[in-house]
Parts: structure tokens; C-alpha cells; sequence
């Protein structure tokens, strides 16, 4: 289980990026982290496995303070928490087998890792992961030669790799096209569920993340605004977490735009029999 | 037209230096500047005049360069320096290679990072040619001193540009790799050595044929090689050697920048 304790993040600058936030996020269970722009989702994240480092406050993962932690246990710590990126972070002129098995990188020492040895278990369940994910063919390319929707999923073959017990996930989809953010989020559930694994998921897009998570936080201004089902997730709710817009409209566009088209099709017909 | 505050005939884009006043303040005392150094010249035509003619002597050996009479001079100068050369880059890119990863401001703490620059610093603020006569002072006429000098001298150039590439490097990548919990050196080598890798082979390259042409000059002031060979030409007033000489040089430059145009042609 994870434990956020009053975790607060001030950047030199002097703004607040977090207040204080309490979270627990128990096995198993996928979270989203739904707020705008600067609400503090990145940094909240990159605190947690201390990326960041918080200004004060504890972060727990089960009975462990990883606030309290020296460098040499924090990497071992940061073993067990997979982290996903928005640009994918994945290293370009690499290929895409040595990107997954960097994964493995706080399991092996320096010199294995120099010469690529990894032990043959480790490059075993590699190749199933990337079987997994749908890349199989692709391992031996470079990772700068793969499309978006693919590099993500290398990026995601990579933090499973580390068998983590939570996965930290920046913005997954915020790059990629509708379709592939869908396939990209449903794969990221499914491991979840097939690994019982948790996961804190920032998501930019409300309506992908009601699809696939059964829990929605909502982030202001550094605060949690929100914290319930993504079916209490109300257009007051929404107000409240990002400010006052129209809710309704966006979510009738789509009829309103078939009605039009019905319309114009049928002033046509009309034309014609006229 | 309408009461909007622009007048789109006038609109220019606002220049680098946005106040007008400035801007031709600046040009005024530059035109002013450029005519008065030009005007405190000392220019001695009677020499130039003399001179003229011994510039063309010399233009004219390079229609009738002799590689032959002192051929075993300049071969063996060739050697010593091409030798020197290879050992300099080598030597210097191995030294440098440390310093450079000391010298960038986001991976190294600020103790070693000050270290590091300040070698680089001392590196840079000597030309070669002052170098060599420091270390040829120190070490005798010949080409250790030459080597010694190339050696520094790589260390300055090198350091500098690998901490500047360092320093520009993708942040999220090198991010990604720490949160993997892998260790530092495993972080230098995954995170960091990928990313710079096309700049060290380019560098390392275009150093090589840096330390070519400075092996030249370097020569001229007791570092050994086909610097002193051709220095040796010119106090004897043996100008045909002395254009076979530059000549051959001219050829080991373009040889190089052309072959190392095809190795960074293919890395990226």
C-alpha cells in the first residue's frame, strides 16, 4: 500500500505546487489523478519515488518511509515503483530490447549491465513482455525508428520489467492519438489487473480515465478537490476541479453534429425532389 | 479605415535592439570606431613593396614543389607528426572524457564541477603555440613536448564541448533511467553516453584533425615533427620544399575532413 502523509512540494520560485496532500492507495487498485494544467499531478508523482524531492511530508510504501530513505535504499525502493512517461522517456539511440531491460537496471550490477549480460531469466520474461505489449518483431530496432503508440508501449515493457508493486504514470496518453490512448490505457489497466498491481495515473483526458480506472482524484492547486467514483464525477465536481465551462456542451457536440448532418442531408433531398 | 490602434502599412517587426536611439547610436560609434583604427594603421608601402616579391618567389615554388630533394626530411617529419597526432588525441579524449563529465553543471556536484572547469579554463585560456613553448622549456626540443602540448590542449577543447552537450542533454531520459533505482555509473552509461555519443565520435574526429594542423605550427617552436621540417625549409629559403611541404599537408586535411565527414555522416 501506498501513503501519502501531508505532502507538500515548494519550488524555489516560491510557488506551491503541493498543500499538504493525504492519499492512500491500497494494492492493486488503479488510481487517476485528473486536474489542470499546474495543479501539481507531475510533481506529485515524481515525489513519490523522489524525483522530486518534497519539501516536507512522508511518503510510505507499505511499512517503508521512502522520505527517510538514503540513496543507496532509495534506488532499492525506486526498484519496486515503475514509472511511465508522457514523451515516452525512452533512451533514442538505444534499442528497444536494451530500453525494456534497462528496467532491470537496479537488479544487476554495473558491470553486467556495461556489457548487456543480463542473466537469461531477465532477457526471458523481456521477450514475453514484449510479446505481451504486441512488439515481438521489433526488439532489435532502435527505438527512435517506432511509432508513438509503440515507443509507449516499450515505455510501459519497461517499468513491468522492474517488477514494481506500483506503477507511476505521467500523462500516458497526452501525446498520442484517441485510438491509441484507448489501446494504451486499456493495456496499462489490463497488466494492472493481471499483476495486482496498483497504479496513480495522471490523465489530462476526464472521459479516457472514467473508462478505465475505479477510482478518480481530482487535483487543485496543489489540494485534492475530489476523491470518489468515476460516477460521481458530477459537472459541479468538474467545476470544482478545473473552474467554470460549460460541461454540457462539450459532451452534446457530438449529437449536435449528427443532427446538423442529418439536416443538411435531408434540405438536399428535398432540393432534389423539388 | 476602423479605430484599431495599428497601422498595418507601418508595421515592421521590432528590430534586436528595440529602442531607435540605441540602434543608431550603436552603428554611429562603430563607423567611428572602424574609421579611426583604420586610420591608426602604420602601413609601410616601401616594404610591403619589397616584400611583394619574395611573397611571389614563394607562391611560384608551389608550381614546382620538390618532394624529392629532402624527402627522408620530410617523411620522417610526417611520421613524427601524424604519430604525435594519434597519441595526443588519444591521450587528451581519455583525460578529457573524466573532465567533461565533472564539467556539466547537471550531473556533477559543485565541488568536482568547479574542479573541472577550472582545468578547463587553464586548458583553454593558453594557445598552443604558447603550450609548446612552455613545455618544450620544460621537456627539451622534440616531439614529447609536441605530444605534451596537443595533450593539454585536447583536454580544454574536448572538456568543454562534451560539458556543454552533457549539459544539454533530455532531462526526461536521463529521469527515466534514475527511476529504474539503477545506479550511477549504470545511469552514466544508459542515460547520459547514448545521448552524447554522436558529439564524442564528431569531436574526437574533428580534434584529430585540429591536432594535425597544430602538430604543424607546434613544430615551428622546437616541438618536433613536420613543423620543424618545414621550419628548417623556410631558414634556408628551400621554398620549393617548403611548398611540397604544405602542399602534403593541405592533402592529410582534406583526406581527413572528407573521411570524417562519411563516419558522422553515419552515426546519428
Amino acid at each position: 500500500m501506498l501513503r501519502l502523509h501531508r505532502l507538500s512540494k515548494q519550488y524555489q520560485a516560491g510557488d506551491d505546487a503541493l498543500k499538504g496532500v493525504d492519499l492512500e492507495v491500497p494494492d492493486g487498485q488503479v488510481v487517476a489523478l485528473i486536474g489542470p494544467s499546474g495543479a501539481g499531478k507531475s510533481t506529485l508523482i515524481r515525489c513519490i519515488n523522489r524525483l522530486v524531492e518534497p519539501s516536507s511530508g512522508q511518503v510510505f510504501l507499505d511499512d517503508e518511509e521512502v522520505t527517510a530513505l538514503g540513496s543507496r535504499r532509495l534506488r532499492r525502493t525506486r526498484r519496486r515503483m515503475g514509472m511511465i512517461f508522457q514523451e515516452y522517456a525512452l533512451i533514442e539511440r538505444l534499442t528497444v530490447m536494451e530500453n525494456v531491460l534497462s528496467g532491470q537496471l537496479g537488479y544487476v550490477g554495473f558491470l553486467r549491465s556495461y556489457f548487456r549480460r543480463f542473466p537469461t531469466e531477465t532477457v526471458q520474461q523481456a521477450f514475453q513482455l514484449l510479446e505481451r505489449v504486441g512488439l515481438t518483431e521489433h526488439y532489435d530496432k532502435r527505438a527512435d525508428e517506432l511509432s508513438g503508440g509503440q515507443r509507449q508501449r516499450v515505455g510501459i515493457a519497461r517499468a513491468i520489467l522492474q517488477q514494481p508493486d506500483i506503477l507511476l504514470v505521467d500523462e500516458p496518453t497526452a501525446s498520442l492519438d484517441p485510438r491509441t490512448s484507448r489501446q494504451i490505457m486499456r493495456l496499462i489497466s489490463e497488466l494492472c489487473s493481471e499483476r495486482q498491481l496498483a497504479a496513480i495515473v495522471n490523465i489530462h483526458d476526464v472521459t479516457l480515465a472514467q473508462m478505465f480506472v475505479a477510482r478518480i482524484v481530482g487535483l487543485r492547486e496543489g489540494e485534492v478537490v475530489f476523491d470518489g467514483k468515476p460516477d460521481d464525477l458530477t459537472n459541479e465536481v468538474l467545476t470544482e476541479i478545473y473552474g467554470e465551462e460549460d460541461w454540457q456542451t462539450a459532451n452534446d457536440r457530438t449529437e449536435e453534429k449528427e443532427r446538423a448532418a442529418k439536416e443538411s442531408l435531408e434540405e438536399q433531398m428535398k432540393g432534389l425532389s423539388g | 479605415m476602423t479605430d484599431t490602434p495599428f497601422d498595418a502599412r507601418t508595421w515592421r517587426p521590432p528590430g534586436l535592439i528595440r529602442s531607435s536611439l540605441w540602434r543608431w547610436l550603436l552603428a554611429v560609434t562603430v563607423a567611428i570606431y572602424l574609421a579611426s583604427a583604420l586610420g591608426s594603421l602604420e602601413i609601410n608601402w616601401l616594404r610591403i613593396g619589397q616584400g611583394l616579391g619574395r611573397g611571389v618567389t614563394f607562391l611560384a615554388a608551389f608550381a614546382t614543389p620538390d618532394f624529392v630533394t629532402h624527402w627522408r626530411d620530410i617523411s620522417e617529419g610526417l611520421a613524427e607528426s601524424l604519430t604525435m597526432t594519434g597519441a595526443a588525441t588519444v591521450i587528451g579524449i581519455a583525460l578529457s572524457l573524466p573532465i567533461g563529465l565533472g564539467a556539466a553543471r547537471n550531473i556533477a556536484p559543485m565541488p568536482v564541477y568547479l574542479f573541472c572547469r577550472g582545468v578547463v579554463a587553464l586548458s583553454r585560456s593558453f594557445q598552443e603555440v604558447i603550450l609548446a613553448i612552455f613545455f618544450v622549456a620544460m621537456f627539451g626540443f622534440g616531439p614529447f613536448a609536441g605530444l605534451v602540448t596537443l595533450s593539454v590542449a585536447t583536454i580544454g577543447f574536448f572538456g568543454k564541448l562534451l560539458a556543454e552537450e552533457i549539459e544539454a542533454m533530455d532531462p526526461v531520459q536521463a529521469e527515466a533511467v534514475q527511476a529504474t533505482g539503477a545506479g550511477w555509473l549504470q545511469w552514466i552509461d544508459y542515460a547520459v553516453t547514448p545521448q552524447v555519443m554522436p558529439r564524442i565520435i564528431g569531436l574526437s574526429l574533428y580534434r584529430l584533425d585540429i591536432n594535425f594542423r597544430e602538430s604543424a605550427v607546434v613544430g615551428i617552436v622546437g616541438g618536433g615533427g613536420i613543423g620543424a621540417t618545414l621550419n628548417t625549409a623556410f631558414d634556408r629559403y628551400e621554398f620549393e620544399t617548403a611548398a611540397a611541404i604544405l602542399l602534403i599537408i593541405i592533402g592529410i586535411v582534406m583526406l581527413s575532413e572528407y573521411l570524417s565527414g562519411l563516419i558522422r555522416a553515419r552515426v546519428q
